[in-house]
């Protein structure tokens, strides 16, 4: 049975901070780190956003662009993120009951630090493949933590993609997905504390370089294919430099992640950086189009993908929902105050 | 705090989806929804039935509000909206993502989920519709 995307939604929400206004704060010249991490701004969630209302308007937008699908017919909703915002009560949940997909359905929040979003794809294909569900939905949202001042704020932003996986209809075939997964302790956050911590240096090559050229290079190997076989790649972006280096290193060029790599302009959002790459590709695929997908989580893991787009593509409702282009061009820079502001670092007397 | 979780729960359908009720015997449309129709009275008993209303509509009267407490301080200054929807239904919210000199009546809107409130750092998180302006 072939299994794949029936559809998509994206959401970033629309405030913005650039590096230099960070730095400001700090001390450090933010321009300079901005540049090295290759990051012109970072999208900031407004106070009445998180990972529920995230996730929601890309669930949303990904079942307008297809009316004929009935939300009673998923049979499963999985949210992967790591800043869910109940420790105990799920979102995934609230988002079926948002997309009227309640009650006949299984579903999960999912944690690995940035990949649980393409884990929950993972999941869904194996469903949809074993015929236990006619449909699932795959979200990775993130309202990224990190301690102010940290290197970790220069990046960490918000914003999540959604996926409805099926086998009927379907406008991006997976061909295959594999992972490879270790552990590897470069970034955790233990339970209770507000921000997470990082391994510095050690979160590159051990850890994202090791993992997701790993996964990338068993898959190719897997399929037969060399880089030049594929028309994009999507690759995990912490920050612009690591997918810019990674693909080099794997032979890629600059167009082929051009479309993929979306950090330098909205910032690391973390379970949303692959599925918001993948949406930004999707919004400019065309069919015989080929995808080669590779998410990277702290912890450490990877999950790849070959990916084929299909001729459905052509008769797909994309314009029933704004696409990514539509999305970033509305954005409002805030000063650090701001965005202190909005994240609630600034703690105001308890009503 | 039983009865502020009961009561969000029976009011989700209303305020994810914005679920009104109609009367099976007159077409009146209500929202929030009604068990009971106050013109068809109890011809309409056992006959009200869900509603979902369309998410978008426009401004028929707005506010700023400069002054708040709680979860709403970090809005501040934020507009609050009559919106006319496209059943022509009048519901109330407020209007986000919005530079505020640009509201306006008659404006084009549509509905999101977005965080209403919280009970606390302990307590439940309230998620309602508000407006946005519609492309």
């Amino acid at each position: 049975m072939e299994t794949g995307i029936v559809s998509y939604g994206a959401y970033v929400p629309r405030y913005r901070i650039k590096p230099e206004e960070i730095g400001r704060i700090w001390g450090v010249d933010g321009k300079a780190m901005g540049r090295g991490l290759m990051i012109n701004q970072k999208s900031v969630p407004s106070p009445d956003e998180d990972v529920v209302t995230i996730a929601t308007a890309a669930a949303r937008d990904m079942m307008a662009r297809v009316p004929d699908v009935d939300p009673q017919d998923i049979g499963a909703l999985y949210v992967g993120s790591e800043s869910l915002p109940y420790a105990v009560k799920p979102t995934a949940t609230v988002v079926a009951e948002a997309i009227r997909a309640t009650p006949n359905l299984t579903a999960a929040d999912l944690e690995f630090a940035c990949k649980a979003g393409t884990a929950g794809i993972q999941m869904c294909l194996g469903l949809v493949g074993a015929g236990m569900v006619k449909y699932g939905v795959a979200i990775g949202a993130d309202t990224s933590q990190s301690a102010p001042g940290d290197a970790l704020e220069y990046s960490a932003s918000a914003g999540g993609a959604a996926y409805l996986i099926g086998s009927e209809r379907i406008i991006a075939r997976v061909n295959r997905t594999l992972s490879f997964s270790t552990d590897t302790p470069d970034f955790w956050r233990r339970e209770g504390q507000m921000y997470p911590v990082h391994g510095g240096r050690f979160t590159g090559e051990p850890a994202y370089f090791r993992h997701v050229s790993s996964a990338a290079k068993r898959l190719m190997a897997d399929r037969g294919t060399k880089p030049e076989d594929y028309t994009y790649a999507v690759f995990h972006q912490p920050n612009g430099k690591f997918p810019t280096r990674m693909a080099k290193q794997l032979g890629f060029t600059p167009e082929q992640i051009a479309y993929g790599l979306l950090t330098p302009e909205i910032g690391n959002t973390y379970s949303g950086a692959v599925p918001l790459g993948l949406a930004h590709v999707l919004d400019h695929a065309k069919p015989g189009d080929r995808i080669l997908v590779v998410s990277y989580g702290s912890g450490a893991g990877s999950d790849a993908f070959d990916i084929t787009v299909t001729d459905e593509i052509a008769g797909y409702r994309r314009a029933n929902a704004p696409v990514l282009d539509q999305i970033l061009a509305h954005t409002v820079d805030i000063d650090y105050g701001t965005y202190a502001k909005f994240k609630g670092s600034i703690a105001l007397p308890e009503e | 705090m039983a009865m502020v979780v009961a009561r969000e729960w029976r009011e989700i359908p209303g305020r994810y989806n914005l679920e009104g009720t109609r009367c099976g015997c007159c077409g009146k449309i209500f929202f929030p929804s009604r068990a009971f129709c106050p013109h068809c009275r109890r011809q309409s008993i056992g006959k009200m039935e869900p509603f979902p209303l369309k998410p978008t509509g426009e401004v028929y009267s707005f506010s700023i509000v400069h002054q708040s407490d709680g979860f709403n301080r970090r809005m501040l200054p934020y507009a609050v909206v009559f919106v006319k929807n496209d059943d022509s239904i009048m519901l109330a919210g407020q209007l986000v993502d919005v530079d505020l000199p640009t509201v306006k009546i008659g404006m084009r809107v549509r509905a999101v989920l977005r965080k209403l409130d919280e009970d606390g750092k302990a307590g439940i998180i309230h998620y309602a519709f508000k407006f946005v302006p519609a492309e």
